[in-house]
């Protein structure tokens, strides 16, 4: 078995090396063989590993010991349980899927084996992150994937607007690590280790312990317990893009569809979630952290969405929608229900990976025009693509029977019966989000795949359209459809993922709610204090099957505010275009808010980067240069040098001069020295 | 092995080798220079070598000792050995040396056996420093060694060399000569020159304050620390780039083994009683110059600044007093011998090509160099310390024990985290990336098979040490112990 273990990351890691090392030597096809081949076997591997774990087996163990300093040991392992493995499963087949659909995605791009290097690389460093039985392993799979999400998003590196955007998103994420390596020092410090089960195994006694904020004052003394999990959460915060460092996601949709699908929506931005649950011990006590994190979760998952109605380009709406979703899995940590957040987890990563997919496959239709205002009527054209990206948007809504249904309406139910302070105002999030998100989601299902044909006319919003272009430069990119020409389906590579995404979104919330939420699948990996927080016994108390609870939902509020969405949106932009540009039109300070995504950007970029070159400007000119330089150096310069103008005029080369001073000295030592006696 | 006395052959073996190439490689002869110069440098590196395999990890003792009387009227011996973490710097400083005679091959075209020379003799006399356990030899190693530095910057240095020289003179000076007067004052209480007595020997605690703030002035010049830091930018501005990468991998860190071998040790409660200055000091080091770095318009400057801010960590964990901050100080010492070597010498790849260091004269080198790119790349990681790279390890075990020390010492140390990544990657960002930015980028051409040799050398150091620090922290475990046993032993009595 744990040979196996070893394997699941080694193997995608295996092909990133040939893909990527030998990218100008083999050919593309050995290139996508090598980097399938390597995630292929990860995923079986995975499956064993799930089959084992499923019958109780969990593993807990290093690999090899990677530092020893004072006390303190830092090794490289493995924990291997349900949790595990259930991300280990989401992270390879979701990948698998990527990267057979990047064999059609990317087929003309010049990167291409570079691209599957990349990719395989984010795959081992994914795994490695959430099979760690470590902080310090974690912090490394942290970081490798915000490193292969950087090299991705600037992937195609001439593009001034995508070298930016990876720019910012591993800035924006490296303040979000600042806080999660204090909150790993904290661990050190006060656990002795950084291996999960012995810091799990004291949390308990480090519950009175508290840390004061000014040295040497008491009156400013915190919980322990609760600084650390908050620093650690501002961790997860940079990574699973909650407010207000959620800046950089939606720029990242710069990079490539394939990789918006794997790492911004359905992996990486999902291991803050992951990590939260797996500290749930920590969290577990401290109120003050849980409602930190429901009050974050809940201003994400409802502003984030908000932001979502009113996008135009396609990846950019499934972007907010991640980032509400987000939200969503945020807010049912805070909740203390792990298991659900989990859970929410793993069917968003299949119907959102898919909802991706399908919008590159739309994009590829359409010859790079992103914009949703330039389509219409793709169904007739993309039969494939229309009835996936369906199932996806339905499964996001949260209709009956669909996997996100289940999860979504367990979160809301969660939330509803959770009492950690600011609960009120996440269920009245969850709830609002439940009508925009079935508003944002069919807003763009109608515009694009149903109504006019918009396609194919003068390209008015050519000039704003930044589609994909796969690193030719402008004047070779065209976008969108020339006039008369139409759209077309994609090759199978491309429909294949689509259809084999779409299955789990259908079906993965029904098969596995009951032993995922209310039964014993997560056992020991997930720890929540039920007489503290008692939502899961409660939602388990409420849970009458998996049939019956989507029967019951039809009469109850969340399925008819979904239903008022999608019939918001159908009269919106079916029946009456002119009713949105009306509300645009008389709501203008709300709407250039909205334009502006709330100032973030603005802010972002005049006061805080800007003030920090300004900053450094003055440091270097005014510190520097000008006091240490100018000041001390210069100063002890010219003070040396008046000395030696001073003695400059004694060495004059005249002998008068030197037999004048002489005989004066004579004069005034006789002097000195007879006054006295005198 | 045993028998021969490996530390003289570490110290004598560049030094005759660089004798030999000033005397065969005249100027009509340059490939015959630089043949032997390579030549000298890979002995001097496989001589070291031994140093590795024979060593005792279980012991704090001095190894390899070697005394000889040398100045009987004044007790002066020639005195060698080391210890856990003495070893590692003279085997860096080796390596380097190699990677110095390597970098300069093609790019120095006149005075090349003076050159190489220089950079061999340099080589020796800085394995003397490393190596000398006798106060007086130490003394004349660090002073003799900054003659071939001297020499590099104003023989083959740029535009402004006598006043980068003269400035690196002026804040110098000072420091030495206080050096040598607490060496001198040290002596005549003890009545030997052997450092391993000093570290032993009683001292009052306002003579170790004296003795402590005589070696601060001369140690951090070297570091260099805040404020005394500003000579450093205009050296390596001047510097040709063999020159940059000694100073950097090298040079400065010999002010922070000032500390360790001098500091610590002999005046341990003064020490103590400093330790809050030299952590504001630290700190300062790591924000302020965080900030004038992201400034910075030239790219040499720019590493240079990154240096100063990551010798900021090596100072802070030294005086954290913990086996997890030292040990991190000294890994991120050797660590930094790699990266930013590395980053001196991506730079001088391309200021090869086009001949200017301005950030803003590049822009889209990726599309014409991309092998260079994808090293450059790496390093560039390494620099703003990301995870598998040499440049986390250090900063990693220093944060955490800053940490441990004070949450706010800790975030203030964490701000390295967002100021490195940021002025690193913007500048990686305006270089190579982007469309191409004006024709001599367009005409650059990739890296040979000299310079991909070179990038893959240092770029095996800094995966290697990131992923397995091990290898380089179980050596330094017995003496770092042995060094805070001192330090928490007051000397007082």
């Amino acid at each position: 078995m744990q040979t196996l273990y070893l394997l699941v990351p080694l193997a995608p890691l295996a092909g990133a090396i040939v893909a990527g090392l030998l990218c100008r030597v083999i050919s593309r096809r050995l290139a996508h063989c090598a980097a399938i081949a390597g995630v292929g076997i990860a995923f079986v591997a995975s499956l064993f590993i799930w089959n084992d774990v499923a019958a109780g087996n969990t593993f807990n163990g290093p690999v090899y010991q990677w530092l020893s300093s004072g006390d303190y040991t830092f090794q490289v392992g493995f924990l291997i349980d349900s949790l595990t493995v259930t991300m280990m499963l989401v992270v390879t087949f979701v990948s698998l899927m990527v990267h057979i659909y990047t064999i059609g995605y990317m087929a003309d791009d010049p990167g291409y084996n570079r691209f599957f290097s990349y990719i395989s690389l984010f795959t081992f460093s994914m795994l490695m992150l959430v099979m760690s039985n470590n902080f310090m392993q974690l912090f490394f799979g942290w970081e490798a994937v915000g490193l292969v999400s950087y090299l991705l998003i600037g992937f195609w590196y001439t593009r001034p607007t995508a070298i930016f955007a990876n720019m910012k998103a591993f800035l924006v994420n490296r303040v979000g690590d600042f806080g999660f390596i204090l909150g790993i020092g904290l661990v050190l410090a006060n656990f002795g280790t950084l291996d999960y089960q012995p810091v799990f195994d004291q949390a308990r006694s480090q519950i009175g312990a508290t840390l004061n904020l000014i040295p040497g004052c008491d009156s400013s003394a915190v919980s322990l317990l609760g600084v650390t999990c908050i620093l650690l959460f501002i961790g997860a915060m940079g990574k699973s893009a909650q407010v207000p460092l959620h800046v950089w996601l939606p720029d990242s949709m710069e990079g490539p569809t394939p990789i918006s699908a794997l790492i911004h929506a359905a992996t990486m931005v999902t291991a803050g979630i992951f990590m939260v649950s797996r500290m749930s011990p920590l969290f577990e006590l401290s109120d003050a952290a849980l409602s930190f994190v429901i009050v974050i979760g809940s201003i994400t998952a409802l502003f984030m969405g908000f932001l979502g109605m009113i996008q135009n380009d396609i990846k950019r709406v499934v972007a907010y929608s991640t980032l509400s979703q987000l939200g969503y899995m945020t807010v049912a940590l805070g909740a203390s229900a792990y298991s659900v957040a989990i859970f929410h987890l793993m069917t968003h990563a299949f119907f959102k990976a898919l909802l991706f997919l399908a919008a590159g496959s739309v994009i590829i239709g359409m010859h790079h025009d992103q914009d949703i205002r330039n389509m219409g009527g793709l169904r007739k054209y993309m039969p494939i693509t229309w009835l996936t990206s369906l199932i996806g948007s339905l499964a996001l809504i949260g209709t009956p029977f669909f996997s996100g249904f289940y999860s979504k309406d367990s979160i809301i139910e969660a939330v509803r019966l959770s009492h950690v302070p600011g609960a009120g105002f996440a269920y009245f999030s969850v709830m609002t989000g439940v009508f925009v998100t079935a508003f944002y989601s069919f807003r763009m299902y109608f515009l694009v795949f149903h109504g006019e044909e918009r396609f194919g006319k003068a390209h008015g919003h050519e000039a704003r359209a930044s589609g994909d272009g796969h690193g030719k430069t402008a004047a070779e990119e065209h976008h969108g459809l020339a006039p008369g020409q139409k759209p077309h389906e994609t090759p199978w590579v491309v429909t294949l993922p689509l259809v084999l995404l779409a299955i789990p979104s259908i079906f993965i919330g029904y098969a596995t709610i009951e032993p995922m939420l209310f039964g014993d699948f997560f056992g020991k990996a997930i720890f929540v204090d039920g007489s503290a927080h008692p939502v899961m016994e409660e939602l388990a108390r409420d849970f009458h099957g998996v049939f019956a609870m989507a029967v019951h939902a039809l009469i109850s509020p969340v399925f008819w505010l979904a239903a008022a969405g999608v019939a918001v949106a159908w009269v919106f932009y079916l029946k009456r275009p002119e009713i949105p540009a009306a509300i645009g039109a008389a709501c203008g300070p709300l709407r250039s808010l909205l334009e502006n995504k709330y100032y973030f950007d603005e802010f972002n970029e005049r006061v805080l980067a800007a003030g920090a070159r300004l900053l450094g400007r003055g440091l270097w000119k005014g510190g520097d240069a000008g006091i240490i330089d100018g000041l001390i150096v210069g100063g002890s310069v010219r003070v040396v040098n008046c000395i030696a103008l001073l003695a400059r005029l004694f060495q004059s080369g005249h002998v008068y001069q030197y037999a004048f001073t002489m005989i004066f000295g004579v004069c005034a030592l006789l002097t000195i020295w007879l006054l006295p006696r005198i | 092995m045993s028998g021969l006395p490996l530390l003289s052959l570490a110290v004598w073996t560049p030094i005759f080798s660089g004798l030999i190439v000033l005397f065969f490689g005249a100027d009509r002869n340059s490939p015959l220079a630089r043949k032997l110069a390579l030549f000298g440098a890979l002995a001097g590196l496989f001589g070291t070598l031994p140093l590795y395999a024979g060593f005792d990890t279980a012991t704090p003792a001095m190894q390899f000792v070697e005394r000889l009387p040398w100045i009987r009227r004044f007790d002066v011996d020639y005195h060698l050995g080391v210890d856990g973490i003495s070893m590692l710097f003279i085997i860096l400083n080796s390596f380097i040396t190699v990677i110095v005679v390597l970098a300069g091959w093609k790019v120095i075209e006149s005075k090349v056996a003076q050159y190489n020379a220089a950079f061999l003799i340099m080589s020796g006399l800085l394995n003397g420093i490393f190596a000398a356990l006798d106060g007086m030899l130490f003394y004349i190693f660090f002073e003799a060694s900054l003659i071939p530095l001297y020499l590099i910057i104003g023989v083959w240095g740029g535009p402004r060399r006598v006043y980068a020289a003269f400035k690196f003179f002026l804040f110098t000076l000072m420091g030495s000569l206080l050096l040598l007067v607490s060496l001198i004052y040290l002596y005549l209480d003890s009545g030997s020159f052997a450092i391993l007595d000093w570290q032993r020997m009683p001292i009052p605690l306002e003579t170790q304050k004296w003795i402590f703030l005589a070696f601060l002035a001369a140690f951090a010049v070297k570091v260099p620390m805040w404020p005394v830091h500003t000579w450093l930018p205009d050296a390596h501005v001047e510097a040709p780039t063999g020159g940059s990468i000694v100073l950097a991998a090298i040079a400065l860190k010999l002010g922070a083994y000032g500390f360790v071998r001098f500091s610590l040790p002999i005046a341990p409660d003064a020490s103590h009683a400093f330790s809050g200055l030299i952590l504001a000091l630290s700190l300062i080091a790591v924000i302020y110059i965080g900030f004038v770095a992201l400034a910075q318009e030239d790219m040499k400057k720019l590493v240079a600044y990154s240096s100063i801010a990551h010798m900021g960590f090596v100072t802070l964990g030294f005086f954290l007093f913990s086996a997890l901050s030292v040990e991190g100080a000294l890994v991120q010492m050797i660590s930094h011998g790699f990266v930013a070597g590395a980053m001196f010498y991506c730079i001088g790849v391309m200021y090869d090509r086009v001949h200017s260091r301005q950030i803003a004269d590049y822009g889209g080198v990726v599309n014409t160099m991309p092998k260079f790119a994808a090293f450059f790349m790496l390093f560039a990681m390494a620099n703003a310390g990301l995870p598998a790279t040499s440049g986390f390890v250090g900063e990693f075990m220093v944060i955490l024990s800053s940490v441990k020390f004070n949450l706010w010492v800790g975030f203030a140390a964490a701000s390295t985290m967002i100021l490195g990544a940021a002025y690193t990657l913007w500048m990686y960002k305006r270089v190579v990336f982007g469309a191409v930015g004006n024709h001599h980028v367009a005409g650059l051409s990739d890296v040979t098979g000299r310079e991909f040799l070179v990038l893959a050398l240092l770029a095996a150091g800094v995966l290697g040490m990131g992923l397995y620090p091990q290898a380089f922290t179980e050596i330094m475990h017995s003496s770092v112990d042995e060094l805070l046993r001192h330090v928490s032993v007051s000397k007082i009595q």
